[in-house]
This record gives structure tokens, sequence and C-alpha cells, in this order.
């Protein structure tokens, strides 16, 4: 690992007016499970690193009627764990608790997951389907980003140089809504998904879909959402026919590339059956 | 470019030192304080050969960065016997046969101590779950899973 100038913030405005000296050659470590990797890989040679554990205010949950909030540097085993967070979602608390082995879990945080902008990981596609807004601030300004906004491409967000990403902000789910997430993994548990879906849907008293999300991970350069697939189900029954056709949507909507988890033909195939699949188990 | 004073637990007793900002703890715990229990493996966080607990919770000391645990409470293999000899997890490991070669048994016992203590009641797919990430090449698995079996309290 090349030799960088590690500082180590004890407030908020402090880490934010660091940032703002040199944005372009600094970065911020959480946990450091991916940014420890590429620095010793020398995929990325910062000459200045900005820890955040002093930042204790950033690792709140909390719960409202507004909805959950998520401070950035709350682990993902914090997250799993949170009474809070499983009584929103249970499908939430589930998606931390799906990601990669208990190492990974106790040490990285929902905030560097999400900045690191993997397409394959877990967090961002649940995240995506609750209409998840990331809270970021610089210096000079704070700022929402609505997650539809967020990601780029692939290990890229919107987010500028000198913010900072301090909360993820979820509200209410419509009454009655019901969430699922599901990772396809073929080869081992603690593998990245080859597909990975998470589905909301409401329905109203007759039956009929009145609210529907479906996020789709590992299908394509960011996490994505199958508008088209969501828009077939409002008005109509989850039965058998409306289920096929919002999966072939999802399916139509992916982008998937070649890997070593399948060809881009099988992973699009594989979007339509988890999206099938999710969908029949929250109908 | 920089050095930083950090000072923490190591199996009980307090450590001082001054470290480089891109020291790994692993290196730290191998190189600087001779303590070779915690074997180097995949070196990304993968293999868990180098499970190590921060204030309980097992993480890759790979992973870490050694400013990253000042102020922490870290457990190694060399923690986990006492002056009276080996731990009771580590009698279930040669009783049970846990391990041939021996590569990854140090962050097996680590693992595996974490989760008797963080949760003694664990069913079989929970510990499953929580060993999840330390692999072996040798046993199967079947020996680990006993071991840690044999050893949680009844």
């Amino acid at each position: 690992m090349r030799p960088f100038e590690y500082l180590e913030p004890e407030t908020l405005d402090e880490a934010l007016a660091l940032l703002a000296e040199d944005p372009d050659d600094t970065l911020v470590l959480a946990g450091g499970t991916s940014l420890v990797i590429l620095m010793k890989q020398e995929l990325v040679r910062p000459a200045r690193v900005i820890g955040l554990r002093k930042l204790a205010q950033l690792r709140a949950i909390r719960s409202g009627d507004a909805g959950l909030t998520i401070g950035a540097l709350a682990t993902h085993g914090s997250l799993a764990r949170a009474s809070d967070v499983n009584a929103f979602s249970p499908a939430l608390a589930a998606t931390f608790a799906a990601v990669a082995t208990v190492r990974i879990r106790e040490q990285a945080t929902v905030g560097g997951n999400i900045v690191h902008a993997d397409p394959s990981q877990d967090p961002p596609v649940t995240l995506l389907a609750l209409d998840a807004t990331a809270v970021a601030m610089s210096k000079a300004r704070a700022r929402r980003i609505p997650f539809d906004e967020l990601f780029v491409d692939v290990f890229e967000t919107s987010l500028e140089p000198d913010e900072l990403l301090l909360r993820v902000e979820l509200p209410a789910l419509p009454v009655g809504a019901r969430a699922t997430y599901k990772k396809f993994l073929p080869n081992t548990l603690d593998d990245y998904a080859t597909v990975a879906v998470a589905a909301v849907v409401a329905t109203d008293a007759d039956g009929r879909c009145t609210h529907a999300r479906i996020a789709l991970g590992g299908a394509g350069p960011v996490p994505l959402r199958a508008h088209d697939a969501e828009r077939s189900l409002v008005g109509r029954r989850l039965d058998d026919r409306s289920i096929t056709e919002a999966a072939a949507l999802a399916a139509a909507a992916t982008d998937p590339i070649a890997d070593l988890r399948g060809s881009a033909r099988y992973k699009r195939a594989m979007a339509g059956v988890w999206t099938e699949r999710a969908l029949r188990e929250i109908a | 470019m920089s050095d930083h004073s950090i000072r923490f637990r190591l199996n009980g007793a307090v450590v001082e030192r001054v470290v480089p900002a891109e020291r790994l703890l692993l290196d730290l715990l191998r190189s600087d304080l001779g303590k070779t229990g915690t074997k180097d493996g995949c070196s990304i966080g993968v293999c868990g050969l180098c499970t190590v607990q921060v204030d309980g919770a097992p993480m890759s000391a790979c992973l870490l960065l050694a400013t990253q645990i000042d102020g922490a409470a870290i457990t190694t293999v060399e923690g986990l016997a006492s002056a009276d000899g080996p731990s009771e997890l580590q009698e279930a490991f040669i009783a049970e046969g846990g391990f041939q070669c021996g590569i990854c048994t140090s962050g097996q016992l680590v693992a595996a101590a974490a989760l008797l203590e963080a949760r003694p009641d664990a069913t079989a797919a929970e510990v499953s779950d929580w060993m999840m990430g330390n692999l072996c090449r040798c046993t199967g698995y079947y020996g680990i899973a006993r071991a840690i079996a044999s050893a949680r309290p009844r």
C-alpha cells in the first residue's frame, strides 16, 4: 500500500472542511472493507484519507411516523439486528443480513457500500425499491439525492468529490405494503448475487395493486428500477397473468454483462425468474 | 506519510504503538508484535484466515488499518487459551477432528469463540451462517461443526 496522510476529524464540520481542502486527492474511509483492498491493490492512490470513525452521530438508526433514517456509518450487522429496521421492513433487515460474511457485515457500513456503487451489492437494491433518498453534505451545501439519481455507472455515483454521504432516508411505506429481497446465488452463499430482486407491493381492499416497486441488482451497470414492470401491475390483481407479464418486463429492463456468474442472456432470464418468485411471495 | 499513536488491548494487555497510516492490523500483529497465530491468506477479506475479534466482533485483520482499532479490544488466537491449557472450544476442535493442516484453524477458532460469546444459543443454521466466511479445504467442515456444537454451553 502506498503511504498516505491519515486524518481523523472529531466533528462533521471538521471533516467537511478537510474534504474541501483537496477533494480530488482525498478519499473517505468508513468501514474500510472496499477502500483498504483498493488501496492495497493500488487501484486508488489517495494522497490523503479521512477516517470517519469518530463521527458517532453518523451511526444512528432512527424510526418514526415519517419513516426510517439510517446513518451512513451504521454497519450492516447493526442494521440486520436493529429492531427499528426489522419493524420498518423485515425484507430490509434480511437484505443487510444477506451481505457477504459476518466479518464484512461487522466492519462494512451502509454508507461505504452505497458510495462504492458496486452494482452487484445487496443493500442499494432494496433501498431503491423502498424509495430511498440519500442526504449528502459538503462544506458549501446540503443536498438530497433520490436513489434513482444516485447511481451513475459502475463504481460511480452522482456525489461530488467534496460531498459526504450523511444518511439514507426511507419514507413510510403505504399501509399494508409487503416487501421481499431475493438474492440468486448459484455458487456459494457468500458470493455476490448473479442477479438480485427487491419488490414492494400494496393492494387495495379488492386486491388490486396500488403500489409496486421492482429493483434489480447485478443486472446492469447500476442497481435499476423496472419501471415498465411496476406500471403494468398497478390497478390489476396480482395473479399469474399480471405477475408473468411484469416478470417479462423486468427481464427486458436489464442490461447485464457476462462474467463468471453467468452470461448476459442467462442473467436476463434469471432476472425474470426471480422477479416472478419475488412477486408470488408477496402477492 | 503520517504516523499515528495508537493504544489498544491485545488479549487483555494494553499495547501502545506508533504506526504509519498504511499499516494493516495483520502486519502490526504478525510483524511488529510477533503474534503469528493470525495467518495471512487471501488478503482480500474472503478466506477467514486472519479473523480476529474487535470488541468481540469477528473481522478480517487484512482489511483493517491499525489506526482503525485504536481504543478497541482485540482478541487473537493467542488469547483463547488460559494458563491452565486450551479452552473448551480448542479441546473440542482436537476431540472432534476440527482441523487437519491447520492453516485455517486460528481463524476458525477466533470466529467460533466470537459466536459462542455473542450467540450461545445459536441454531445449527445460525452457526453455519456465521462460520460461512471461514474456509477450510481439509475437513469438509463436519468436524468443525461438531466441535462448535460440542463446545456450546448446555
